[in-house]
């Protein structure tokens, strides 16, 4: 009973947090410098990982694939499975959940230990806002940089897939005929629900971390669980929302 | 503290300091009342000092004050509006002085007091400046303007969070223990900082401290809190030979070494 009171809290002042940050969206003009700094942060220094994660995804799928579809000569059609998975599922996921081990942790450990340390109480005796000054800004950020994040996540994919069919003896199949394969069998839909995806996720996840960090009481140590319990709620949120997403979108 | 003759930036001519006044605030966190039915006023321009042990409810009063916490029962009144709500914290300026300075770490001294009027929009960036470096002088803190708070003393702290204060040009400045973990001439220096701020700024404030030296120094009026209650309020002068024996074991503590206090406790 007392778990499911903390979920609906949780819930209510996410919700809350939502309503407050974008009711100062006219004032994000005012706090471009801000906005970029978080985009540098969410999608500049996420990119490398993502694209080092994503190109081995791309790679093991297109060996499995080959693995499996040579038994019954559909190796022809890795181009088509390993698009069509980087593109509506892995690219955003893989995204989304690197988002949240790096960027949702961050903000979550930073906004905690700016309550523990009374500087959140701080801004409020100043009049001024935290979810205008330290939400705001970041949610803006994650709607900007997360399609571009998952964009590059399904490039390298494909690439990463389209390497391994050429070098791995077995499957052989040359990057002409792996992306024209790839190209027959995917709409610009495909690519779409991705996105939409990750924009989902992606703001899901800084909002849910930056409520948590806000919420932190008690000491240093409480800064430590609140990543934690971030980390936690937002790998959750991302496979529940990935049911829902892709079920309203299909 | 000297402060040069030049013109004042931070006089505003709207700028009139507010009174205080609680009625009847009781505080609970679960079944623990740690405010119990304080009533209090504090006039405008006044310097109040605020006493007690350690765990007597200081701090929470104080955040009563500028509206970080919510009463159980009672309310909290400043300029005659209600203290808890948002509203109020736009329509009257008030600082608070956190015991740890709660300076923004990832901004440095400047922009830690640069951030309330460009956020509010106060004024220019050339106007922002002058307050800033005003605010620094007066506080003799020129030499640490592009630094950031992980590379500040604590008295540095402390000073950097009461110009903070002094740049938002407020109508209360409230200090939450601005003396402790100090030593004797830093605690001093402080002391005349908040006094002279007083003289020159026409606001009222309200400092929590166990400063014996600071509030009978300085203060209009001090109020003793022990255990939740206010148990004492008067001037510095009916301080000097209190009739409460608790607050004059809290104010005059004798060290007894035949009969320490723990061996008391004990038995």
């Amino acid at each position: 009973m007392h778990q499911l009171t903390a979920i609906l809290e949780g819930i209510g002042s996410t919700v809350q947090l939502l309503f407050r940050a974008a009711s100062y969206t006219p004032s994000l003009w005012r706090q471009r410098a801000r906005f970029i700094e978080q985009c540098y942060l969410i999608g500049y220094t996420t990119l490398p990982i993502v694209a080092i994660l994503s190109f081995f995804i791309g790679s093991v799928l297109a060996l499995q694939a080959g693995y499996s579809m040579s038994n019954f000569g559909a190796k022809q059609f890795i181009g088509s499975l390993v698009g069509l998975s980087m593109a509506r599922e892995l690219g955003p996921v893989m995204a989304a959940i690197l988002l949240a081990g790096r960027v949702g942790s961050a903000i979550a450990a930073e906004l905690a230990s700016m309550k523990v340390y009374q500087e959140i109480d701080a801004l409020e005796t100043m009049n001024i806002p935290p979810a205008k000054l330290l939400v705001l800004p970041r949610l803006a950020a994650v709607l900007v940089m997360m399609p571009v994040l998952a964009i590059i996540a399904d490039l390298v994919g494909w690439f990463g897939g389209a390497i391994i069919s050429k070098y791995t003896q077995s499957i052989a199949i040359e990057p002409e005929a792996y992306f024209s394969v790839l190209r027959r069998f995917m709409v610009f839909k495909d690519v779409l629900n991705g996105l939409i995806k990750a924009e989902v996720f992606g703001f899901a996840i800084v909002l849910v971390c930056c409520n948590i960090g806000l919420n932190t009481r008690g000491g240093p140590r409480e800064i430590g669980a609140a990543v934690t319990r971030a980390v936690v709620v937002s790998l959750i949120l991302i496979l529940v929302l990935d049911y829902f997403v892709t079920k309203a979108l299909l | 503290m000297a402060c040069s003759p030049t013109r004042n930036p931070f006089t505003h001519p709207e700028t009139a300091a507010v009174g205080v006044s609680v009625e009847g605030l009781s505080k609970s966190f679960g079944r623990i009342e740690v405010l119990k039915n304080i009533t209090l006023s504090v006039e405008p321009g006044e310097i109040f000092v605020l006493m007690g042990p350690s765990g007597s409810g200081k701090s929470v009063l104080l955040k009563h004050i500028v509206g970080l916490e919510k009463p159980t029962t009672g309310r909290v009144l400043v300029d005659g509006r209600d203290a808890s709500s948002e509203e109020t914290r736009g329509q009257v300026r008030m600082a608070l002085v956190f015991q740890s300075g709660a300076l923004f770490n990832s901004l440095s001294v400047y922009d830690n007091l640069a951030l309330y009027p460009r956020e509010h929009q106060v004024a220019d960036e050339a106007t922002i400046r002058e307050k800033v470096m005003r605010a620094l002088q007066i506080l003799s803190l020129e030499g640490a303007a592009n630094k950031f708070p992980a590379e500040l003393s604590g008295g540095m702290k402390k000073r950097v969070a009461i110009a903070r204060g002094l740049v938002m040009e407020p109508q209360l400045m409230l200090y939450d223990e601005p003396t402790s973990e100090l030593d004797p001439v830093m605690s001093a220096t402080i002391t005349e900082i908040i006094a002279t701020l007083k003289d020159e700024y026409h606001v009222t404030s309200i400092v929590v401290a166990h400063d014996r030296e600071l509030a009978l120094g300085i203060a209009d009026r001090v109020g003793i809190l022990m255990e939740g209650e206010l148990v004492s309020l008067g001037t510095p002068a009916e301080l000097h030979a209190p009739k409460d024996p608790r607050v004059a074991e809290f104010l005059y503590p004798k060290i007894d070494l035949k009969n320490p206090r723990f061996k008391k406790l004990e038995t």
